[in-house]
């Protein structure tokens, strides 16, 4: 994979997304399908929902799944059916959001500190190896709590939590790409800094990004659920997946079922998608993974 | 000194720094990221209010007291008191509900290595036929189980519906076993409590099975990639080749041999068994330590929080020294 430029890159990887790869190659398109529709429902939110998702009593409470409400109302006579819909905005923009900001955090300081070296790559290795050591929830649980409710509290927390592991991918790939020869070759006709590092460094590094993008997404997804579910996530006016989840549990003993379990299922598959499609390209991509 | 002890001596020795970094994380992370007071009065709390709790805290000194205070308090055992109710010591409070994560982290951590080397081993015996595509799908599929929804659906068919399984606590109270160890359903054997035992039993179902499931399906792979190649081992063929049963060659010669990456893998997954009790807990009210700190995030206890985040942060730097130290007796190769 070396040296290949974006778009043949993606070329490439499409060309082995074939029928004949087998299950790996169903992986891929069934998690991109899963993702698609709910980005979708996403972007058509105003569109799709029958209802709004925040007026109560459009129907009566809890009222069980019928032609009406298909998914049934809740506690406060919402429509659970557009809640969902609405709350595939929510968790797509704070998973996308987050994935950015700490994809391009945690490739840029590790591109940096591994081509940089020396004391700084020294202390930050060990701060971000410190905070990877941590389970991601708990980290998560500490940061909200500090920064409050809301969408960009949220998506910082969970960039805080999915920076190391950019960084240290990028940097172990960084380390082992230094002494290659077409970096030497790179520093004999004088690049040096910034252009070796962006220019013929980081080009290299891109393939390993996609793979570990999509399962943190899956990640993502269950640890803003989780936040979600635990109260330290999005204010009440905002459709949140988790939270109408933990409100589920209410009534649950009285047998209403449908005001947590539609909500979760869409954690669940939405999670199984971005994991679906991530493992079907670590597969294909990089057979030596196989099986992990 | 044998070349052991020596290994064993600067494990520890590695551990003090490991230790001191992850607590300075959590100093960094709960006192740079915002301010506790604010975050726990939620900021239209009276000036006077705010400066008292900030006082009691130790937050009117400068950052760097405020660190040397937070390692010296630790040195100490001290995580402070708690700031509600009866403001009681926050280790005495963590201490008492960290049975309860212990008992569930037992359970749901065996049970999860059984079903995930159990269906490891079926998986790679039939690799690449439809069983074993079924079972990896499984392993990916466990990795996207959100805990609370999955408790939900167990809770909705084997609690309120079938009725079969309790869905919350961890005793009846009138059964509840005498307290020795706070696993409950080791005291109920230690006092002979045989109703009791049943109780505890049936109250840990659900959760252990709701967290075993979650947790099984990185050792169904780590199992089914190892057994794979093992399978196709010299030793392997020479065993058939002597005639010895296929169960025999599986569970004693094959599994015996990969049973050291589980056990790495065992010592990584302590960190996610955390946060998945977390989770578990606060699904199934299970009193443990999880759902305590989800109780106290509900009241933004400040103090309690940042303790419990340092237990749990000492945890993990305990557990992956114990570990390290195991893994040497068991591989005599690893001799640093």
């Amino acid at each position: 994979m070396a040296n290949l430029t974006a778009p043949k890159m993606i070329t490439s990887m499409l060309s082995k997304i074939s029928p004949r790869r087998g299950v790996e190659g169903l992986f891929i398109i069934v998690g991109l399908v899963i993702v698609l529709t709910f980005i979708f429902m996403a972007i058509f939110a105003p569109v799709l929902a029958p209802y709004d998702p925040n007026k109560t009593r459009v129907g009566g409470l809890y009222e069980s799944p019928n032609s009406k409400f298909p998914m049934g109302t809740d506690r406060l006579g919402r429509d659970i059916l557009s809640r969902i819909i609405w709350g595939s905005r929510t968790v797509l923009i704070v998973t996308f959001l987050s994935m950015a900001l700490s994809s391009a955090c945690g490739v840029t300081l590790g591109l940096i500190s591994g081509y940089v070296g020396g004391k700084f790559d020294t202390a930050l290795s060990l701060f971000m190896d410190s905070l990877y050591a941590f389970p991601g929830l708990i980290l998560a649980i500490a940061l909200a709590v500090m920064l409050g409710q809301g969408i960009m509290p949220v998506t910082v927390s969970l960039t805080v939590v999915y920076v190391p592991i950019y960084f240290r991918m990028i940097r172990g790939e960084v380390l082992s790409m230094k002494e290659s020869l077409f970096v030497e070759a790179a520093k004999a006709i004088g690049a040096k800094g910034r252009t070796l590092i962006f220019k013929y460094i980081f080009p290299n590094v891109i393939p390993s990004i996609p793979i570990v993008l999509s399962l943190n997404a899956a990640d993502a997804v269950l640890t803003l659920a989780a936040l979600s579910f635990l109260g330290l996530g999005l204010p009440a006016h905002i459709p949140d997946w988790g939270f109408d989840l933990r409100m589920g549990y209410g009534a649950l003993t009285a047998k209403i079922w449908w005001p947590g379990t539609f909500p979760g299922l869409m954690i669940v598959l939405l999670t199984l998608g971005f994991s679906l499609f991530g493992e079907g390209l670590a597969e294909i991509l990089n057979p030596k993974l196989s099986g992990r | 000194m044998t070349s052991l002890r020596v290994y064993i001596i600067r494990r520890i020795l590695l551990s003090i720094p490991m230790l001191l970094i992850l607590l300075s994380v959590v100093f960094v992370v709960l006192r740079v990221a915002g301010d506790p007071v604010s975050a726990m009065l939620g900021g239209h709390a009276p000036i006077s209010e705010i400066e008292r709790i900030r006082k009691q805290l130790g937050l009117d000194k400068p950052l760097y007291i405020q660190y040397l205070n937070y390692l010296m308090n630790l040195a100490h055992f001290d995580l402070g008191r708690s700031m509600i109710w009866g403001q009681r010591p926050v280790l005495d409070e963590i201490l008492e509900h960290f049975p309860a994560t212990l008992e569930l982290s037992i359970s749901a951590f065996t049970f999860s290595i059984l079903l995930g080397v159990f269906t490891g081993v079926f998986s790679a015996r039939r690799r690449n036929k439809p069983a074993d595509h079924a079972i990896r799908l499984y392993g990916i599929i466990t990795y996207s189980i959100f805990i609370p929804w999955f408790g939900l659906v167990l809770q909705l068919i084997f609690g309120v519906y079938l009725g079969w399984l309790p869905i919350s606590g961890r005793s009846d109270p009138r059964m509840a076993p005498e307290i020795i160890t706070g696993l409950y359903v080791l005291d109920s054997i230690l006092t002979m409590n045989l109703p009791g035992l049943i109780d505890s039993i049936r109250h840990l179902i659900l959760p252990t099975v709701t967290l075993g499931i979650y947790l099984s399906g990185i050792y169904t792979r780590l199992t089914r990639t190892h057994m794979i190649d093992i399978l196709q081992s010299d030793f392997i063929r020479a065993a058939r080749a002597r005639g010895l049963p296929e169960r025999t060659i599986i569970y004693k010669h094959a599994l015996k041999n990969a049973f050291i990456p589980i056990l790495t893998m065992m010592g990584l997954q302590f960190a996610l068994l955390l946060a998945g009790a977390v989770l578990t807990e606060t699904t199934f009210s299970w009193p443990g330590m999880g759902y305590f700190l989800y109780e106290r995030i509900s009241y933004r206890d400040f103090t309690t929080i940042q303790g419990t985040i340092v237990f749990i942060a000492t945890l993990i730097v305990l557990i992956s020294l114990i570990v390290d130290i195991i893994y040497v007796y068991i591989d005599p190769r690893i001799r640093y």
